[in-house]
């Protein structure tokens, strides 16, 4: 294999890790509104995601920064390509990112509602837009012979590509909704599992009609088993849910999402982009690569340290493994204005 | 105006809003970390009020820090694809290696340390939250590194099929002498502008408790003794140290910049000096008021010889000017406009010597004022240790001002011109809508960060640990035990 190969295959390793995982925490975000009834529910719900949902969010930045190192043309092509719909994905990135850490410093039922607000759109969002945006990848787009993407924001929106968001949202919804159900307890987990069975109603007929489109319109002959044990997972996860088996559950909604990146990716190879305007424009993944010497130092890179961070992020997992109940929520938040027997000089009461 | 006029608007506010947290978290991690340490070390309980207290403050900028970082990212694609495409084989990697290397410890130590304190040995503990420092303190060396480049492009050669820039040597670009000079002054700064917060709030406590106790007796003097006093009087110490030390470190490295400047940019120094023609022995100027149009000084305020050792080391050394050098671009790349905005570049020079350094000036005089036990009666002590956290965030916009503009028209200096960098499929009125909605929202996560930070540094760190003696025998536990769960 060459080394434009690898690179294509880390990119699609680095998306691929980056939706598995930031998928369940934009699906937590999603659902807040949903599951989380009261005040301490919500914080049940933000706490089982509070220490990982920041290293889930770097896998994108490190996708992002290596489609610049290995594929420049692509990624200079794709970031203004989609120029409207990533400047909604960074201001949603923007306002959920600050809610989780502000949330719980105010102490007005205004403020955490305006926060719960930026971070259950702020989740849910995203969740949508990268799923209009990979389709319309694996699409095309109109885009000239200079790989200037022509289309207007209105293209972007093909039935085909809104399939692709509602897809997105769903089964990220579905495997955040498993993933609450397996860290939380009480009733924030049963509700949980109400949400995912219900989510599942749309997840289960989205993914499989997009799988089935992508396989159709764009697909190989090897993603033909891919696609079918996506489907297979898809349901297993469902399954496993309605029966409480929640760690298996989530182990099978995180492969289904991980084979759906695969088909994608899978079904865009050779192309980094196809052009709707005419084929012979479309940038190929050789034509967008980078020279080899830095492939070369990007692979020693990606050799020594992508090991090392799933070592240490798995470790984080594991030092939180332990369910979140409302048991472990303190009555107010950590700083709340109101500490023993003391109360902050005028702290104001209301924080708008 | 066009679609390149708003692009580099937007590069330079979301760029300089980005900077305003940087230098904070660099510097305050370190402090932070130090904190913990000597709370793990003495055991003491006044170290760690102050190192939960300060880990809020921390915290709080942090994760401005972190959002308005993907924004930049992702802007090198969104706003400057021509850029991007031209140059990512080189500049990309170490943007990958930052991530990579750098954000995947930061952002995942920081979250142990956030909600590790009851579930890790206290030992652990404390070295997440030096991982989270050493990581920060490394992601800007690369992003550093990779600005650097594109002042003084080493290790690199543009391929004439592809009509790109291609790597050729990785270690000519981390080891580029500019990325370690930078880094050297990006990072003293960063420790004077951390230093100069902790004291600024510091003092910010202490004139509060002395004004409170005043109000009592109508005579202004010291803070009362016992309370919050002994904590505060020492990190105000350890705040203008670090400052102090980190200035003597920005003095020189700063003069080394200066001296690349010459080697690599001269233009920029010949800019930031309004140095209109080619002098020996020339000198610093002061104070100055140009003619832009004529090319020339109208009034001219000058302390000899000093340019020329500043830029050469050597009190007669040539310094180029501002019409000699454009001439000299005009022959070497053709017709055009080489000269940068004088205005801004001799002033943001200027007054981030100025600003920053008198920053400085304040920490020596306030250890000084505050050698043995002493604690300043005086309020303007406090005033100014307080002020000079703002000075000293203002020095750091205006290098990046003199750095940034000093560079134009260029991009990559004499490789690719600005203009030739702009996504050209971005039409005017998109780059307008987000400039105008980023600045809006940026605009109002600031007014949310200052209130958040004002109401916790208000609020004291009595509420986050309680005061041991406070408590009585019965919460004896709950001094030591931390709620786990902080969101
Ligand atoms: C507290 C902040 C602060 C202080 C007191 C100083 N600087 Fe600075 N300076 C910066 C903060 C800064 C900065 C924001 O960090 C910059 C922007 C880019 C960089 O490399 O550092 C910078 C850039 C910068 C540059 C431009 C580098 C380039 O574009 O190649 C020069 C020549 C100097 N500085 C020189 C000095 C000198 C001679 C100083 C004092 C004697 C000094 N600076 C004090
Ligand atoms: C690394 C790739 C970078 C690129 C392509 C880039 C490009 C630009 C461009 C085109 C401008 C507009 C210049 C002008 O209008 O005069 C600009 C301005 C600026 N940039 Fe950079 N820059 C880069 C890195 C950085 C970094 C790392 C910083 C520091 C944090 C920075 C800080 C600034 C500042 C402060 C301005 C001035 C605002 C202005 O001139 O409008 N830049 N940059
Ligand atoms: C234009 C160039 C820049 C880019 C592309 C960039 C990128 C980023 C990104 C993506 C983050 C968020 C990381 C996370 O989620 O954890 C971030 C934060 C940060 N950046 Fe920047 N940055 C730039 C300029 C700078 C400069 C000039 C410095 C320092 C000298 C710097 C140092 C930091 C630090 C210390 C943080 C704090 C938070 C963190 O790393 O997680 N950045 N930056």
């Amino acid at each position: 294999m060459d080394l434009v190969t690898v690179w294509f295959l880390a990119i699609a390793v680095l998306w691929t890790g980056y939706l598995v995982l930031e998928g369940f925490d934009f699906g937590v975000g999603a659902l807040l509104p949903v599951i989380g009834r009261d005040d301490t529910d919500r914080r049940v719900m933000i706490n089982s995601i509070g220490p990982v949902w920041d290293g889930n969010e770097v896998w994108v930045i490190t996708a992002v920064g290596a489609m610049f190192a290995a594929f420049p043309a692509w990624y200079g092509s794709m970031l203004s390509g989609f120029y409207l719909l990533m400047f909604v994905i960074l201001l949603a990135l923007i306002v959920r990112g600050l809610a989780f850490e502000y949330r719980g410093k105010g102490d007005t039922d205004r403020w955490r509602a305006w926060w719960d607000r930026a971070i259950t759109y702020g989740s849910a969002v995203p969740a949508l837009l990268w799923g209009v945006i990979f389709a319309n990848l694996v699409r095309g787009l109109a885009m000239d012979a200079d790989h200037v993407v022509t289309a207007g924001l209105l293209d972007l929106f093909t039935p085909y590509a809104v399939l692709g968001g509602v897809t997105t949202l769903s089964l990220f919804t579905l495997h955040g909704a498993v993933f609450l159900s397996l860290k939380t307890g009480g009733a924030v987990r049963s509700r949980a599992r109400v949400a995912a069975l219900r989510a599942a109603t749309v997840a289960l007929p989205a993914t499989g009609t997009f799988l089935a489109w992508t396989q159709a319109a764009h697909g190989k002959a090897w993603t033909l088993p891919v696609v079918a044990l996506a489907g297979a997972t898809l349901v297993a996860g469902v399954v496993l849910a309605a029966r409480r088996r929640e760690g298996w559950s989530f182990a099978a909604t995180a492969v289904t999402v991980g084979l759906l990146s695969v088909t994608l990716f899978g079904s865009l190879y050779p192309l980094a982009l196809p052009s709707t305007t005419d084929p012979a424009y479309s940038l190929t993944v050789s034509h967008a690569a980078s020279a080899p010497y830095t492939l070369t130092v990007m692979t020693w890179l990606a050799v020594v340290f992508l090991p090392l961070v799933l070592g240490y992020q798995a470790w984080s997992y594991w030092v939180f493994r332990k369910r979140v109940t409302r048991e472990h929520i303190e009555p107010t938040p950590a700083y709340g204005g109101g500490g023993p027997g003391d109360s902050p000089d005028g702290a104001p009461a209301s924080a708008g | 105006m066009d679609a390149l006029d708003l692009a580099r608007w937007q590069f330079g506010i979301t760029t300089v809003y980005h900077f305003l947290f940087v230098p904070l978290t660099i510097g305050l991690s370190v402090i932070v970390a130090a904190l913990q340490t000597a709370w793990y070390r003495t055991g003491r309980h006044e170290y760690l009020q102050a190192t939960k207290f300060f880990g809020k403050l921390f915290l709080i900028n942090f994760a401005m820090g972190v959002v308005t970082g993907i924004v930049q990212e992702f802007q090198f694609g969104m706003n400057w694809s021509d850029y991007s495409t031209f140059v990512g084989d080189v500049f990309g990697a170490p943007l990958a290696m930052e991530a990579l290397l750098a954000f995947f410890l930061e952002s995942t130590f920081i979250g142990l340390w956030i909600f590790g304190w009851d579930k890790l040995p206290r030992k652990v503990h404390l070295a997440c939250i030096w991982v989270v420092a050493i990581g920060s303190n490394l992601s800007a060396y690369f992003i550093l590194a990779a600005n650097a480049w594109m002042r003084h492009p080493v290790g690199y050669e543009v391929n004439e099929t592809t009509g790109r820039a291609e790597l050729t040597s990785i270690w000519a670009m981390l080891g580029n002498t500019q990325a370690w000079s930078t880094y050297l002054h990006v990072v003293s700064a960063s420790f004077i502008t951390a230093g100069l917060f902790v004291a600024a709030v510091s003092a910010f406590k202490l004139w509060r408790e002395r004004r409170d106790a005043a109000g009592v007796e109508g005579t202004a003097g010291a803070p009362p003794a016992g309370g919050e006093r002994e904590l505060f009087r020492s990190t105000l110490r350890a705040g203008l140290l670090v400052t102090l030390v980190a200035g003597l470190l920005v003095v020189f490295s700063g003069d080394h910049q200066a001296k690349l400047a010459a080697q690599y940019e001269p233009m920029k120094l010949a800019g930031a000096e309004a140095l209109w023609n080619t002098e020996d022995a020339a000198e610093f100027s002061m104070f100055a008021v140009g003619d832009t149009e004529a090319r020339e000084n109208v009034i001219d305020l000058n302390i000899p010889y000093v340019l020329s050792f500043l830029a050469t080391g050597e009190f007669g050394g040539t310094v180029e000017g501002i019409n000699n050098l454009q001439e000299q671009y005009e022959t070497a790349y053709g017709p055009g406009d080489y000269t940068p905005n004088i205005f801004v570049l001799y002033w943001s020079f200027r007054l981030m010597i100025g600003l920053g350094l008198a920053g400085v000036a304040v920490a020596a005089g306030g250890l000084w004022l505050t050698r043995g036990r002493r604690l300043p009666t005086n309020r303007w002590f406090y005033y100014a240790t307080m002020l000079a956290l703002p000075a000293a965030l203002t020095a750091n916009i205006l290098g990046w001002l003199l750095t940034e503009m000093g560079r134009q028209p260029w991009t990559v200096h004499g490789v690719l011109l600005t203009a030739e960098s702009v996504s050209p499929g971005v039409s005017l009125g998109e780059v307008a809508l987000t400039l105008t909605l980023f600045t809006t929202i940026y605009g109002a996560l600031a007014v949310v960060e200052g209130w958040l930070l004002w109401r916790y540094v208000k609020a004291g760190p009595a509420h986050l640990v309680p005061a041991k003696d406070s408590e009585g025998t019965d919460g004896a536990d709950s001094t030591d035990r931390v709620p786990a769960f902080v969101y």
